[in-house]
C-alpha cells in the first residue's frame, strides 16, 4: 500500500474560496453569486477583490438560479454558493428548467454537504444532493475529495462550458493531493493499485479508503483505490480496466445508497460485468445533529465500515468462485 | 413593417397562425397568445432594438424573455414573422420533432429563443441577471420581460423583485399580462392579487399602466414612456390590461379558452373572423 502524506487538515470549502479567488484574476468573465452565506462558502476573497462581478443575492436561492442563467446571456460564468441542500432540492426545478434543459453554463458550488455539516442536523445534512444532479441531462457532477482537489475542480469547471454541480464539504480534513495536481473532468485518479477488491470513493470518504486500505494491507488484503471525483459523466473505462483485475467492489461516499456513486457503478456492472458489490453509503436515512465524526460513525461511514465491506465482498468472491 | 395598418394586419395574421397551430394538434394556449398579440408586435416591430443573425449573447440589442412560456403560439408567429425562422417552420408546432415544443426552449436551438420557460415563476430572475450581464458588459440596451398575471403568485417573482428594486437593476422592462384570468378561473376566485400596482411599488418598482393592450398604439406608447423611464435607478412595470382571447369572439370574455383548443368547426369560426392579411403558413 502506497504511503500518503498528510500535507495538512483543511475544509474543502476553504479550496473552494481559494479557486474563486483564482479564478477572478484569471478569467473576467467569472462571476460569483451568494444567497447570504458568503463567510461559510469562503467567497469573501472574491467578493472583496471583485466586488463588481460579485452578486450578494439575500436568502433567495430560486432567484439566484435564475439570476446566475441569465448572467450567462451576455457570456458571464457565474458560480452560485450555497449549502448543498439549498443548491439542490431546494431549487431542482429552478437549475432543472432554466439552467440544465436551457443549457447555460452555470457553476452549481454547493458546501456543506452530507452529515459532516454536524450540528445543525437533518434539515441543512443533504444527503440525495448527487442523485438529484446526475440524473438531470447534461449535468456534470464532481465531488471532490480534499482541499487541493476541490481547488483544481473549481478552476477546472470554469474551463467546462456546460451546467455542472460541485460539491464540497464543511469540516477540516486530510490534505493528501498533491498542491496544483491538475484536476482533469470525468477521469478517475488511480491512488493505489491492487489486485484484489476496488474501492471506489467520492469526497471525504476517499481519505476513510486510504486508512482502510492500510489497514487492509496489514491483513494481507491488497486494495485498488480509486477516487472517483467526477461522478457524472462516470469514466467507465477506469471502473471496468479495475474490476476486471479484482472482480469485487466496494463504494464509498456520504450519501444515500440510494442515487449515490455506488448506484451508478452498480448500473454500469450490471450492463457491462457484473460483480459482487459492496456499498459504504446512508441507507435510506435522514441525518441528526451530533459532530462530524459521530455522525459518520453512527451511520456507517468509516474506514471500519469500508473494511467491513471489502471483507464482505471478497468472502462473495469466494464463493462464487470456489 | 413601418406604418400601423401594416402592424394590424400583422396582429390579425399572426392571431390567424396562433389558432391554427393549436387546432392542428388539439392543444396549446389560445387565449393568452391571442391576447397577448399586440404587446409581441409593439416588441419585435416597433421598440426593440434586435439584430440577426440571432446570437444567443444578444450583445448590443435588446433581449426578450418570456416567462408565461405557454404563450409560444404568439412568441413563435411573431419570431417568424419577424424573420427569426421560416413561417412554414409553425406548422410543426407541438409535433415530434419541432423545434417549436410545447413551451419555448433553447434545446431544440430556435432561433430567438434564449431561456426555457413554461414552469412558472422564473422568468423574471432570468432577465434581472441578463440586465446585470448587459451592465458588466457596458451595454446600454434594454432587457424586456413577460409574464401572466396568475404567474405572479409564484414566490421567485416576489424574491425577483425584491432583489431588481434592491440593487437598482434600471435596465429592465417587465409587463405583466393582466387579463385577470387563469386555467380554474378568475384570479379573484382563484387566489386574489390584491392592489397589484401598490405591490409593485412597495417592492420599489416604478409601475405604468396599459390601459388597453389590445390597442397597438396604446402599446407601443406604454412601452416607448417605460424606455424613457429607463436608466433611473428604479425597474419598471407596465401593468397591461389585455383581453384574454382577443380577436375570437367566443374565446373573449371568459377563462375557458387558456388551455384548449378550438375543433374544427370553431377553427372555422375563428379563422371566418381573421382576415388572412399577409398569407398563412
Amino acid at each position: 500500500m502506497k504511503n500518503f502524506e498528510v500535507l495538512g487538515k483543511q475544509d474543502t470549502r476553504s479550496g473552494f474560496g481559494a479557486g474563486l479567488l483564482e479564478l477572478g484574476q484569471k478569467n473576467n468573465q467569472v462571476v460569483a453569486l451568494c444567497a447570504d452565506l458568503t463567510g461559510s462558502l469562503k467567497m469573501n476573497a472574491f467578493e472583496d477583490a471583485y466586488p463588481d462581478r460579485f452578486f450578494q443575492i439575500g436568502i433567495a436561492e430560486a432567484n439566484m438560479m435564475g439570476i446566475a442563467a441569465g448572467l450567462t446571456i451576455g457570456g458571464k460564468i457565474p458560480f452560485t454558493g450555497t449549502f448543498a441542500n439549498f443548491s439542490t432540492g431546494r431549487v431542482y426545478d429552478q437549475i432543472r428548467q432554466s439552467i440544465a434543459y436551457s443549457n447555460k453554463n452555470v457553476k452549481i458550488c454547493a458546501s456543506h454537504a452530507g452529515l459532516t455539516l454536524g450540528e445543525d442536523g437533518a434539515t441543512h445534512q443533504i444527503l440525495e444532493d448527487i442523485g438529484l444532479m446526475k440524473m438531470l441531462p447534461g449535468m456534470t457532477v464532481i465531488n471532490p475529495c480534499d482541499y487541493n482537489q476541490t481547488k483544481a475542480a473549481t478552476l477546472a469547471i470554469a474551463d467546462h462550458v456546460g451546467p455542472v454541480y460541485l460539491r464540497f464539504g464543511r469540516p477540516k480534513v486530510a490534505t493528501f493531493i498533491p498542491e496544483n495536481q491538475a484536476f482533469i473532468i470525468g477521469k478517475a485518479l488511480l491512488l493505489n493499485e491492487g489486485t484484489d477488491v476496488s474501492i471506489f470513493a467520492t469526497g471525504h470518504m476517499v481519505w476513510k479508503a486510504i486508512e482502510a486500505g492500510q489497514v487492509l494491507a496489514s491483513k494481507g488484503i491488497s486494495a485498488e483505490i480509486i477516487n472517483i471525483h467526477t461522478i457524472k459523466p462516470l469514466d467507465e473505462e477506469a471502473v471496468l480496466a479495475s474490476v476486471a483485475k479484482t472482480k469485487c467492489v466496494v463504494t464509498a461516499e456520504e450519501h444515500q445508497l440510494a442515487g449515490g456513486l455506488g448506484e451508478s457503478i452498480a448500473q454500469l456492472l450490471a450492463r457491462k460485468t457484473p460483480a459482487p458489490i459492496e456499498f459504504v453509503a446512508v441507507n435510506d436515512s435522514f441525518g441528526e445533529s451530533g459532530t462530524p465524526d459521530q455522525l459518520m460513525t453512527k451511520y456507517g461511514l468509516d474506514a471500519i465500515n469500508i473494511i467491513e465491506a471489502v471483507e464482505k465482498v471478497i468472502a462473495r468472491v469466494d464463493k462464487q468462485f470456489v | 413593417m413601418s406604418d400601423n395598418k401594416q402592424l394590424i394586419n400583422l396582429c390579425t395574421q399572426i392571431r390567424r397562425d396562433i389558432v391554427r397551430m393549436v387546432a392542428a394538434v388539439s392543444s396549446g394556449h389560445p387565449g393568452g397568445s391571442l391576447g397577448c398579440v399586440e404587446y409581441f408586435v409593439a416588441l419585435y416591430q416597433s421598440v426593440m432594438h434586435t439584430k440577426q443573425p440571432f446570437d444567443m449573447n444578444g450583445k448590443d440589442e435588446d433581449l426578450f424573455f418570456l416567462s408565461n412560456g405557454h404563450i409560444s403560439p404568439v412568441f413563435y408567429s411573431t419570431l417568424a414573422r419577424s424573420g427569426y425562422f421560416p413561417v412554414k417552420e409553425l406548422n410543426t408546432f407541438r409535433k415530434i420533432n419541432s423545434r417549436l415544443q410545447g413551451h419555448p426552449t433553447t434545446h431544440e436551438g430556435l432561433p430567438g429563443i434564449r431561456i426555457a420557460s413554461g414552469s412558472l415563476g422564473q422568468g423574471l430572475s432570468v432577465a434581472i441577471g441578463a440586465a446585470q450581464a448587459k451592465k458588466l458588459n457596458n451595454d446600454s440596451s434594454i432587457i424586456y420581460s413577460l409574464h401572466g398575471d396568475g404567474e405572479l403568485q409564484e414566490g421567485q417573482i416576489w424574491e425577483a423583485a425584491m432583489y431588481a428594486a434592491g440593487n437598482n437593476i434600471d435596465n429592465i422592462i417587465s409587463t405583466v399580462d393582466y387579463n385577470g384570468k387563469q386555467i380554474d378561473g378568475s384570479l379573484e376566485d382563484v387566489l386574489s392579487l390584491g392592489n397589484l400596482k401598490m405591490k409593485w411599488e412597495a417592492f420599489g418598482w416604478k409601475a405604468l399602466e396599459i390601459e388597453n393592450g389590445n390597442d397597438l398604439n396604446q402599446v407601443i406608447d406604454g412601452l416607448n414612456l417605460a424606455k424613457s423611464l429607463t436608466g433611473k435607478g428604479q425597474p419598471i412595470v407596465i401593468l397591461m390590461k389585455t383581453e384574454m382571447g382577443n380577436g375570437v369572439d367566443y374565446m373573449m370574455g371568459t377563462h375557458k379558452w387558456h388551455g384548449s383548443a378550438p375543433n374544427a368547426e370553431q377553427l372555422e369560426s375563428a379563422l371566418n373572423q381573421l382576415n388572412e392579411t399577409l398569407g398563412d403558413y
